[in-house]
């Protein structure tokens, strides 16, 4: 299954998205999560979001969510890190974090690969609330 | 003239210190344009660089520890100086990897990886308002001095002359990148955070030097 790992400045934003896109995919993705730093400040890490990368991979790769400014160069810098193993199997959907992240996980759950993940993730920045 | 493996640690030292002594100064200019923790963020990097120096072997080398403190501070400060310094130290970290001791092409080379690693990872050029804008003047200063032989202290003097000009214009100009951005024009009148970091980093370097 195709991995999702949640990054915000806020340890408390990719808390409750997880909440809420485990809840509808039943557990069934693996879903990792990187938001603020160490010492509880609000900010990224980019080793954190390198590591939930790994955790979440089962082969089949990883997309990625972020919410603004640095998370988007720490994901970044993330995916640098992790080296060539991991080369075009992990990438920053272009997306909003929570609408991005529930659509992702959903499409994971019922078993697409990694470009259909990453595009309906993707695709959800064009969904009107009305 | 060379800068050795302990000059180094000395200038690491230094900017630790000055860092730390601008704290609350760099939070404020930070509260002006962008989210108020420049300061903290940087601060909290730099302990725990200086804290992670501690633990490497003598015997590392400058490339190793140039990147060392690059790991550090991506894995620590949090806000977007993490990724952009983190990127600058690791880059020039890998153009010196296992040497001792450093010529002065190879401090122009580290300077330029350094900036060439900022560009690249936070999407920026001059004039945006951002750190490129002290850094750049600072490289091409420190460059064109060492090429028109002139000794390594005087040529990081004038960068670091440079850095602070280029730090200055930063108050002329709207930002185009990072959170200052949203602001737009209304960030004309303030310095920017990062430029003013990056200058007192370019100073640390030429003062330990000018003093040694």
């Amino acid at each position: 299954m195709v991995g999702i790992v949640l990054v915000s400045h806020s340890r408390k934003i990719v808390e409750g998205i997880y909440e809420l896109a485990s809840q509808m995919t039943g557990g069934k993705v693996p879903i990792g999560i990187a938001g603020g730093t160490q010492d509880g400040r609000l900010g990224t890490d980019a080793t954190e979001i390198m590591e939930e990368i790994k955790k979440v991979d089962e082969g089949e790769g990883v997309v990625v969510l972020v919410d603004i400014g640095s998370a988007v160069m720490s994901a970044q810098m993330a995916i640098e890190l992790l080296g060539e193993e991991y080369e075009g199997k992990v990438k920053i959907a272009d997306a909003p974090l929570v609408e991005g992240a529930i659509a992702a996980s959903v499409e994971a759950s019922i078993g697409s690969d990694f470009d259909k993940v990453l595009l309906v993730a993707e695709e959800a920045k064009k969904l009107n609330k009305f | 003239m060379v800068i050795t493996k302990n000059d180094v640690l000395k200038i690491v030292d230094k900017i630790v210190e000055v860092i730390k002594e601008n704290k609350e100064y760099l939070t404020e200019l930070d509260a002006a344009i962008g989210d108020a923790d420049h300061g903290i963020n940087l601060d909290r990097g730099f302990d725990a660089v200086k804290q992670k120096l501690t633990t490497l072997p003598e015997t590392t080398d400058i490339g190793t520890i140039l990147k060392t403190i690059g790991m550090t501070l991506v894995s620590t400060v949090g806000g977007a100086s993490g990724p952009l310094y983190g990127t600058a130290f690791m880059r020039a970290g890998q153009v010196v990897q296992g040497k001792n001791e450093l010529s002065e092409e190879d401090i122009v080379k580290i300077f330029e990886a350094a900036l060439d690693g900022i560009k690249q990872r936070g999407k920026a050029e001059a004039g945006d308002k951002t750190m490129i804008d002290s850094i750049e003047p600072a490289y091409k200063a420190l460059k064109d001095s060492l090429e028109n032989n002139i000794a390594l202290p005087e040529a990081l003097n004038r960068a670091a002359n440079a850095a602070k000009e280029g730090m200055e214009y930063t108050k002329n100009i709207s930002a185009r990148k990072g959170r200052a951005s949203y602001l737009g024009e209304r960030s004309i009148g303030h310095l920017d955070p990062g430029a003013t970091s990056a200058y007192l980093m370019i100073k640390s370097f030429s003062d330990v030097v000018n003093l040694s």
